[in-house]
């Protein structure tokens, strides 16, 4: 328990294949709710991994599972290489957390929870001081530095708790929701944030629920849902997994926005999702070929299409035709 | 986007300096209960408003009643509400400590590489602080009232070790506490239900020689009536080494069992 103990760095490269983040069959349950579900995951050095899903997925109990605060019901993981379980406090001192609700001293002011954490992590006197400085020039909040926590705004304090993840460089950052209930521009003050810390070797695994940021942020991304991993690759290789494009149609008469759904499906076996007007629908489709005999079986049931077009599919639609599929094969197993 | 072309210096690599030693640790979370001081000083007049009208009323309302006059009163009746006070702010720190951990504050330090009992040593600073205060205004309070403590400034300086001694010891109960339920006014409710009892039935107000004969036999082994007679005989001379044993019995045994069990709650999370 003596931190002055230096810890035997163990970096077992043969074990962990060089990967930041290793996980396998990573488990635990909350009474009746498997939470997360036997995960396998690897997270290479220095890259921006995204964990994406719904709400109650199972992201934040994986998330803290990885930084020590839950201990798992079963399965292994490492990180940098060291063991979750068998060493803790090796693993703390590789990471650094930032979670989905701000874990910061709303009493205290901005600079007073940086330097906190500043000596905390054994930075001393000046050295404290002008770390907690840097860090709030950086982020932007020197002007916000004496209030206390608790007049900040959201976006203040979403940068307050990032920076404070940031006061000693860590191996792998986990940002739990990192833009979640942000507006615009301060959601693309975080991404580049993000962006620059990738840039300067922290692996970053993030989670979020906008496929936007995945695209926009991650190198590679694994989809989570109902505590299961339902799909992994980068973003364009999950795009053409299942499907290099996407149909889209309008329908002439909204009514009929249920049969044509239920054609789409028979004919493509994915489920179609509603577009954000109300007589659209839009499918992933694997080849062209594909979508004009969809389109094709539409109007043999007689649905007049007041438009259609072929794109390529967004993450939006890829998760919308994965979490459906899986869905689907949960169902035929039951 | 302009940060990745020219990544600025606080993103790049700062090296982790040598691993500070666990009081130093405990220290910075002493640095923070301090600096709690100084943003909500509107906790101190919670913890000292009770007391001071407990002392006001308690004197000038019974004490004629009680003790013949009111201050004859106040010579019994001052070291008792200090102790009552000092148990009572054990209840406000255990609060501290369960809004501190439904808002995921110890989350960030549960994943920090640090001694994982170090904001617990923060919390005893905190509170050490609070009842050294409390206590010393409610001294004052007390010598201007006319309060004379028999036992001298040496006799003051050990009943004020003994209070923090008490307030050490009954810390934890709400420690543990805060660590098992999740809402700060829930841990209140809990704390004086179970205070409110053991500080009544004490002999902190009233001579237990009045009571009837089941409650005086209650009133003579509960802890709370141990300490105060421990305190007492230290403020107002003449305690024996057996009065303040028995004063420092409850608080030893509380921390004996509390702290392994704060620990394995805490750890458990
Ligand atoms: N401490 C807990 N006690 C009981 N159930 C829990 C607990 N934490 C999580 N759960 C349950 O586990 C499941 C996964 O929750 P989790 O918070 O990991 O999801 P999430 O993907 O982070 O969701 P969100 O996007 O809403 O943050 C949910 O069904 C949730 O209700
Ligand atoms: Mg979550």
């Amino acid at each position: 328990m003596n931190m002055s103990v230096p810890m035997p760095v163990t970096l077992d490269v043969g074990s962990d294949g060089g990967f930041a983040v290793s996980v396998r069959g990573l488990a635990k349950r909350f009474g009746e709710v498997k939470a997360v579900d036997g995960i396998d995951l690897d997270v290479a050095r220095g890259a921006i991994f995204a964990l994406l899903g719904p709400n109650g997925a199972g992201k934040t109990t994986l998330m803290r599972m990885l930084a020590t605060l839950i201990t798992p019901d079963g399965g292994k993981a490492s990180v940098m290489g060291h063991d979750l379980v068998a060493q803790p406090h090796a693993v703390r001192a590789s990471i650094a957390m930032t979670g989905q609700f701000a874990s910061l001293d709303d009493d205290l002011t901005g600079r007073e929870n940086l330097l906190m954490l500043s000596r905390l992590l054994g930075f001393r006197g000046r050295a404290a001081r002008a770390r907690a400085n840097d860090l709030l020039a950086e982020f932007d909040l020197s002007d916000a530095a004496g209030k206390q926590v608790k007049s900040y705004s959201g976006g203040m304090r979403r940068r307050l708790d990032i920076a404070a993840s940031l006061v000693v460089t860590p191996d792998v950052l986990f940002l739990d929701e990192p833009t979640t209930g942000l507006d615009p521009n301060a959601r693309q003050a975080v991404w580049r944030m993000i962006r620059a810390m990738a840039a300067a070797g922290v692996t970053i695994l993030l989670t979020t629920q906008y496929l936007e940021e995945a695209d926009q942020l991650a190198d590679r991304i694994a989809v989570i849902d109902h505590g299961h991993k339902i799909a992994e690759g980068t973003s364009h290789e999950l795009k053409s997994a299942l499907g290099s494009g996407c149909l889209h149609v309008m329908l002439a008469d909204p009514r009929r926005i249920e049969d044509a759904a239920a054609v789409l499906q028979a004919k493509l076996g994915l489920a179609a999702q509603a577009g954000v007007a109300d007589a659209s629908l839009s499918i992933v489709t694997r080849t062209a070929a594909e979508a004009n005999e969809a389109v094709g079986a539409l109007i043999a049931k007689g649905i007049e299409l007041a438009a259609f077009s072929m794109g390529s599919p967004s993450l939006d639609e890829v998760f919308f035709a994965l979490t459906a599929q899986h869905i689907g094969e949960v169902r035929d197993d039951v | 986007m302009s940060d990745v072309s020219s990544p600025v210096a606080v993103f790049r690599s700062v090296a982790r300096p040598p691993a500070p030693s666990a009081v130093s640790n405990a220290l910075v979370f002493g640095w923070r209960a301090v600096l709690k001081f100084r943003h909500v000083p509107e906790q101190l007049f919670d913890l000292v408003m009770t007391p001071i009208m407990f002392t006001l009323i308690f004197t000038f309302v019974f004490g004629g009643a009680l003790a013949g006059s009111p201050r004859d009163y106040l010579q019994v009746f001052l070291p008792g509400i200090l102790v009552q006070t000092v148990t009572f702010n054990a209840v406000y720190s255990g609060m501290g400590l369960s809004a501190d951990l439904d808002k995921g504050l110890f989350d960030r330090f549960r994943s920090l590489p640090i001694w994982s009992l170090a904001p617990f040593a923060g919390l005893v600073v905190g509170d050490v602080l609070r009842h050294l205060i409390a206590g010393a205004i409610i001294l004052a309070i007390g010598l201007l009232l006319g309060y004379r403590p028999e036992g001298g400034l040496l006799g003051v300086l050990g009943g004020f070790a003994l209070l923090l001694a008490i307030g050490f010891g009954f810390g934890w109960i709400f420690i543990v506490l805060g660590l098992l339920v999740r809402t700060p006014m829930t841990v209140m409710t809990i704390g004086f239900t179970f205070l409110f009892p053991l500080v009544f039935a004490s002999n902190i107000m009233v001579d237990p020689a009045t009571m009837p004969g089941w409650l005086a036999a209650f009133v003579a082994v509960n802890p709370v009536s141990l300490m105060t007679t421990a305190i007492r005989g230290l403020m107002g001379g003449g305690a024996t080494l057996g009065e303040v044993a028995a004063g420092l019995l409850a608080p030893v045994v509380l921390t004996a069992v509390l702290a392994p069990l704060t620990l394995v709650l805490y750890r458990r999370q």
